[in-house]
């Protein structure tokens, strides 16, 4: 029975669990600011710093979407799949304060075809699969409904 | 160092025709290597120095490719490497013999790879690795390889008007290409209404737009310019110019295979070219070459949507420009600066440490003025552009 399954995050760390709203946590690196998500824990990727220290950091909730598609064939393992098989978007985003962009898979039920460049989206704490005992926890991106202008917008520096 | 002294001469290119075959990766290198030895007009034993692309099949985490095609070969007591790069594989193993080379080192060399591939998606290697980000992200989003190959279809549609249409064309485009090509896989003309019909995979990328996974070996001989001279040749001597192995620049904030997040660029602004138009950049300047000095290009068409990407990153045309470029037949054999005449992944699919290689044996058809029907007019040089899993640029310029 669901009720009876412990909600458990696919990965540790990696976002809170049981705050409302949900974050991710990344690092931001103590000497020049850097964030990373995932955590970095060991050496500052700015190849200009030598800073070692890294303090936890939660990650803006709020962002715009860079780019989406979504699976219609099933991934293989290690991802494991609904039986049967459910197609998902999956959404890479860019968050304005981080400067950076994070992909996720697109809330079940919305398909690529209500996406579009630059829509705003939250981050939310969902299922990603379930076996007997435990229902694993991921993040995922939901749209709000809003968008920054579409498809001029470079969310991310002026690159592809 | 006068500029012929920066060049290596290619002696002999080789290649094992890509397929489904099911068989060691081994026979596939051997059958590339007789070639390019024949090619060369050399034996194994003339071979100083062997530089190996591996392949991580085979229960190895890189399959020790110098060691094995050296034995297989039979054991010479030659100098030998194995290098792994992902995608980037074989430029690396040219870059290695290349080195070896201009340090005078060796005198020749021998530069091979090969690879038996499973069917379907590739997906990373097993066990529970979650210190992976390329096990990570099939685990956490089911992201395949289309997927990030999609992104960047969607972006193009969404910024610079690409259409389906497009991505179809270069489907048949390199299609049309590939038909005369003894080692190409796929030898059969696509209509843009067949690619078009074909299961959608990641929106918007379809089945027929994304490269398969093949099995293939490509090998090249290589040697320094004086060896060349002393050895002869008849007919064209073809010379690599520039071999760029790059990584990208912090911050890269462009979304890549296998990462799920970019850098951040809070501390450090994004300045200069993308990775890939850097990747190009630093072969045409050791190169000494600018885009307009080309006469064809092989480029990492992984999916029909990245071939356009591509077209921009090497400097064929602006950011924004592509389509028009294929719109205009200018990409196409017979038009201004045609781009994968070999066929390119669509026709070959994907033999992961023989295409950087591969890629390179065309480039010196064709400036030898070999390619028999697929021959570009006056072809004189090249480029190849490729990226390897995890951050490893990949170019060679070749000339004649």
């Amino acid at each position: 029975m669901p009720e009876t399954k412990t909600r458990k995050p696919v990965v540790e760390g990696w976002f809170t669990v049981d705050e409302h709203p949900p974050a991710l946590l990344g690092s931001r690196c103590t000497g020049c600011g850097t964030v990373s998500f995932p955590k970095e824990t060991v050496f500052c990727r700015n190849p200009v710093c030598q800073s070692t220290r890294f303090a936890e950091t939660r990650l803006s909730r709020i962002g715009t979407i860079w780019s989406y598609t979504d699976a219609r064939y099933q991934p293989p393992a290690p991802y494991v799949a609904a039986d049967p098989y459910t197609p998902f978007a999956i959404a890479a985003v860019a968050l304005d304060n981080e400067q950076m962009v994070v992909m996720g898979q697109v809330v079940g039920g919305v398909g690529v075809e209500e996406l579009h460049l630059g829509d705003e989206v939250e981050l939310v704490v969902d299922t990603l699969f379930e076996d007997g005992e435990h229902e694993y926890l991921v993040w995922k991106w939901r749209p709000t409904g809003r968008s920054n202008g579409g498809a001029t917008s470079r969310p991310t520096g002026t690159e592809r | 160092m006068t500029g012929d002294d920066r060049r290596v001469a290619v002696l002999g290119a080789g290649m094992h025709p890509w397929g489904k075959w099911g068989r060691n990766f081994v026979e596939y290198g051997l059958a590339a290597t007789g070639e390019a030895l024949l090619d060369a007009g050399l034996l194994w034993t003339d071979i100083q120095y062997v530089a190996g692309a591996d392949t991580i099949r085979n229960g190895y985490p890189g399959y020790v490719a110098g060691a094995t095609f050296s034995q297989a070969l039979g054991w010479n007591g030659t100098q030998v490497s194995s290098t792994y790069a992902a995608c980037a594989s074989g430029s690396q193993a040219i870059a290695n013999a290349r080195a070896q080379i201009l340090a005078g080192l060796c005198d020749v060399a021998l530069v091979v790879g090969a690879d038996t591939t499973p069917k379907g998606f590739f997906s990373p290697v097993g066990g529970d690795r979650r210190d992976d980000p390329d096990w990570l992200r099939f685990h956490l989003l089911g992201a395949t390889n289309p997927t990030y190959f999609a992104l960047y279809a969607r972006r193009r549609m969404e910024l610079f008007g690409a259409k389906e249409d497009d991505f179809a064309a270069v489907k048949v485009k390199n299609a049309r290409h590939g038909l005369e090509n003894p080692n190409a896989r796929y030898r059969k003309q696509i209509t843009a209404s067949e690619v078009l019909a074909s299961p959608m995979v990641a929106d918007p990328l379809r089945l027929l737009e994304i490269c398969a996974t093949s099995d293939g070996g490509a090998a090249l001989v290589l040697s320094s310019m004086a060896f060349a001279r002393r050895k002869g040749r008849n007919g064209p001597l073809a010379t690599i110019g520039a071999v760029s192995t790059v990584t990208p620049r912090f911050p890269q904030t462009v979304i890549d295979m296998p990462n799920f997040s970019t850098d951040s660029a809070v501390a450090a602004p994004v300045k200069g070219p993308g990775f890939k138009e850097s990747v190009a950049n630093a072969a045409y300047e050791e190169a000494g070459i600018a885009p307009e000095d080309l006469d064809l290009a092989e480029v990492y068409d992984l999916s029909s949507a990245l071939e356009l990407d591509w077209y921009e990153d090497i400097g064929l045309c602006k950011e924004g420009e592509a389509e028009r470029l294929l719109r205009d037949g200018d990409t196409a054999i017979g038009g201004r600066i045609p781009v994968n005449p070999s066929g390119g992944l669509s026709c070959f699919g994907e033999a992961i440490p023989a295409q950087a290689i591969a890629q390179v044996c065309e480039l010196v058809w064709q400036v030898r003025g070999e390619a028999g029907p697929r021959q570009v007019e006056g072809a004189r040089a090249g480029i190849t552009a490729n990226q390897g899993l995890f951050g490893h640029g990949s170019s060679v310029i070749v000339t004649v």
